[in-house]
Order: structure tokens, then C-alpha cells, then sequence
């Protein structure tokens, strides 16, 4: 496979003088080259080329309270994190309201059910509540999370408390215990 | 044949890859993290990694070691703990952890190999992040007193429990932290999709 000439020059003369035989000064790289292939593979497989991303979550801070302005039920769309990678959301209505429970899918689903509610009001109105439920994975959060980047919602809240209305909502709709 | 360039290019390589290297360091558990469109990358260093595994345990870990030595010196001073050298030199070489204080001496004390296999039960944790049996926000604390520019990156399994995840937050807020890092997969974003 590797064999390197190692004939030397001056093997064509038959004139019958002895000569002595030239050594060589090719060695034979075969084992070298082995070990080199052989670490290549080690750090190709050992190396970590792509790092992980990371998205940043501003929550803010408990100690201080301020007052803002309340904000109207009519802009809210609140989305909740059931279970099997299922949400449920409501908009426009407070949950005591009887409002409509829809349930989607995370990925495209959700992005156009928000896209399509987001249409309806101002887009300096809009607001979206994201309320994950003990059912909800890590994963549904961190998904919705990226939507809201992905949909450019700009006013959105992480809040893990339910309302003993919108326990009762759930319950009574999507026969979740929550 | 002469191999001369193809050598030449495999050690070109060789030499790109040994010094490019980072090696992947050794966690206490296997976490699968979810995937976002963002963009943004991990800082490499004067970051503390707090990892949640679907189980819902939760390990801890900060990058430099010399700090870890200073965080576990804290962390007994405050605890009335006390730890040998070698124990100390264990610790140091955890990149992630996650036992209660009262079986860590225990546990740094085994054999490298049984270390590695042990099943670590994770750090305590609680819903309000501030209890007594809260140990997760004592290690935070004196990991923060050891190196004030930490950042903090919570690194989550796809299926833990929002729950646990919530206790781990509530930790981190009840000591004024509100700005953190989620560590993610990258994705790319839908076609048609610009960054502000």
C-alpha cells in the first residue's frame, strides 16, 4: 500500500565493479503515518465544534413592585402549557368569561394561532400571558419562549401561577387537573 | 507512491484539531437540551452551570477550578463543614455535582471509578428558594462569593418538569438574580425570519 522506492540510483551498470551498496535515505513512513490518521480521528471525534446557544430570560425582580396600568382582558391572549406538548389558549376574555379554549400543537401551529390573534389588536396592545401548568415540560417552555422570538411578540409574561378562575376553565373544558 | 503531500495535509489537520480541542468535561448526568432559533453563544468562561435532568435532580457546577476550591472552603465555613486536601482536590475536579451536603464528604472520599458510576441524588431544592433545606441556594450564594462576575446558565432536559424547573427559579430570584442564560440546541429559524 505505502511502499516507497527504496532501489537507490545505479542499478543499470554492468560493467562488473563492486560497488557498495548505497543505503538508502527514505525510511518507511507507514507506522508514522498510521498514528497520525490514527489521532486525527481521536480529536475529530473527541472536539466539540458547535457550541450550544443560549437565549437569555430577564424575570424581574421580586423585591420591588411597581404600579402599571392595568391591562385590558381584550388584548390578552393567555397561553397555557398542558400536557402531552399540548397548549391551550384563550384571548380576549378573562377566564371567568366563558371565553373559547383552543388547543394547539407547539411549532407552526402556535405560531399562527398567535400571528392570527396578534392581528387583531394594535401591536403595541398585544400582550401575552404564558402560564405553564405542573404538567408542562421544560422543553414547552423553552419552545414558547422561542416563539415569542420568533413571532416578534414584544410584550409577553412567564407567570406560574393560576388563577382559581383559570383552574376551574381547565378543569371544566379541558378536563385537566391543574 | 509518494505520500509526501497527503502526510503533510493529515498532520495539518492533526495539528488544527489538538489545538482546537476543548474537551467535553465530564457531567453528573445525561441532559438533553431543547432546541432555539437564538443566536446567541455560551460565554466560556466565569460561568456557573445549573443543570436540571428529566428526573427533576438538579446538579451544579462552575467552570474554573481554583474557584470551586474557594466556593467549597465557603461553603464548609458556612455549613461547619470540614474537608482534607484530598477531598478538596476531588472537588476540584467536579465539573458538576449534585449531592446533599451531608453525603458530599462521603462521596468525594470513593474511588474515582465509583465516583464517575455513582447515581448523584441531586441538590435540594424548594418551591419558595429560600428554606433552610434549600442547599442549591447556599452553593449559589458562596459560588457568587468566590467569583462575583459569574454568569449563570441553567442548562434543562426537554422533559423535566416545569415544577422543578420553577424551584430552581425561585432560588435564583429569591437571591436578587434575574437574568440568566437558558443553554440550548441551535435551530435554525423559519425561512423568512430576520432578527431584529
Amino acid at each position: 500500500m505505502s511502499e516507497i522506492d527504496t532501489s537507490g540510483g545505479g542499478g543499470g551498470k554492468g560493467d562488473g565493479k563492486v560497488r557498495s551498496k548505497k543505503a538508502s535515505t527514505r525510511i518507511d513512513m507507514t507506522p508514522m503515518v498510521d498514528l497520525g490518521f490514527l489521532l486525527i480521528t481521536f480529536f475529530i471525534l473527541a472536539t466539540t465544534l458547535s457550541k450550544p446557544s443560549s437565549m437569555t430570560l430577564n424575570v424581574p425582580d421580586k423585591t420591588k413592585t411597581e404600579e402599571t396600568e392595568p391591562i385590558k382582558a381584550s388584548n390578552v391572549m393567555t397561553i397555557f402549557l398542558g400536557k402531552d406538548n399540548k397548549a391551550h389558549y384563550i384571548f380576549g376574555k378573562a377566564a371567568n368569561e366563558d371565553p373559547e379554549v383552543k388547543t394547539v400543537g407547539y411549532g407552526y401551529d402556535l405560531r399562527k394561532a398567535i400571528q392570527e390573534e396578534a392581528r387583531k389588536v394594535p401591536a403595541d396592545k398585544f400582550v401575552i400571558v404564558i402560564k405553564p401548568t405542573k404538567e408542562s415540560t421544560y422543553r414547552n417552555m423553552v419552545d414558547i419562549l422561542d416563539e415569542m422570538a420568533i413571532t416578534k411578540t414584544k410584550r409577553y409574561a412567564l407567570v406560574d401561577e393560576l388563577t382559581a378562575d383559570e383552574k376551574a376553565l381547565i378543569k371544566d373544558k379541558l378536563k385537566l387537573d391543574v | 507512491m509518494d505520500m509526501t503531500a497527503m502526510v503533510d495535509v493529515a498532520f495539518l489537520l492533526l495539528t488544527f484539531f489538538i489545538l482546537t480541542a476543548q474537551f467535553r468535561a465530564q457531567d453528573a448526568a445525561a441532559i438533553e437540551t431543547p432546541s432555539s432559533i437564538s443566536g446567541i453563544k455560551v460565554p466560556d468562561k466565569d460561568i456557573m452551570t445549573i443543570s436540571l435532568s428529566k428526573e427533576g435532580n438538579v446538579y451544579f457546577g462552575i467552570d474554573n477550578q481554583q474557584k470551586r476550591l474557594d466556593m467549597l472552603d465557603n461553603f464548609a465555613a458556612a455549613n461547619g463543614l470540614s474537608f482534607t486536601d484530598k477531598e478538596k482536590k476531588a472537588f476540584s475536579l467536579l465539573s458538576s455535582f449534585g449531592m446533599p451536603k451531608t453525603q458530599l464528604k462521603a462521596f468525594l472520599n470513593l474511588d474515582p471509578e465509583k465516583r464517575n458510576a455513582y447515581k448523584q441524588p441531586g441538590i435540594p431544592t424548594d418551591s419558595t428558594g429560600a428554606g433552610a433545606a434549600n442547599e442549591l441556594k447556599d452553593w449559589v450564594f458562596n459560588a457568587r462569593k468566590a467569583n462575583n462576575d459569574l454568569r449563570i446558565a441553567l442548562k434543562g432536559d426537554n422533559l423535566a418538569k416545569f415544577p422543578n424547573f420553577k424551584n430552581v427559579l425561585s432560588t435564583l430570584q429569591a437571591q436578587n438574580i434575574n437574568k440568566f442564560n437558558l443553554i440550548t440546541g441551535t435551530e435554525a429559524p423559519p425561512a423568512g425570519w430576520t432578527a431584529d
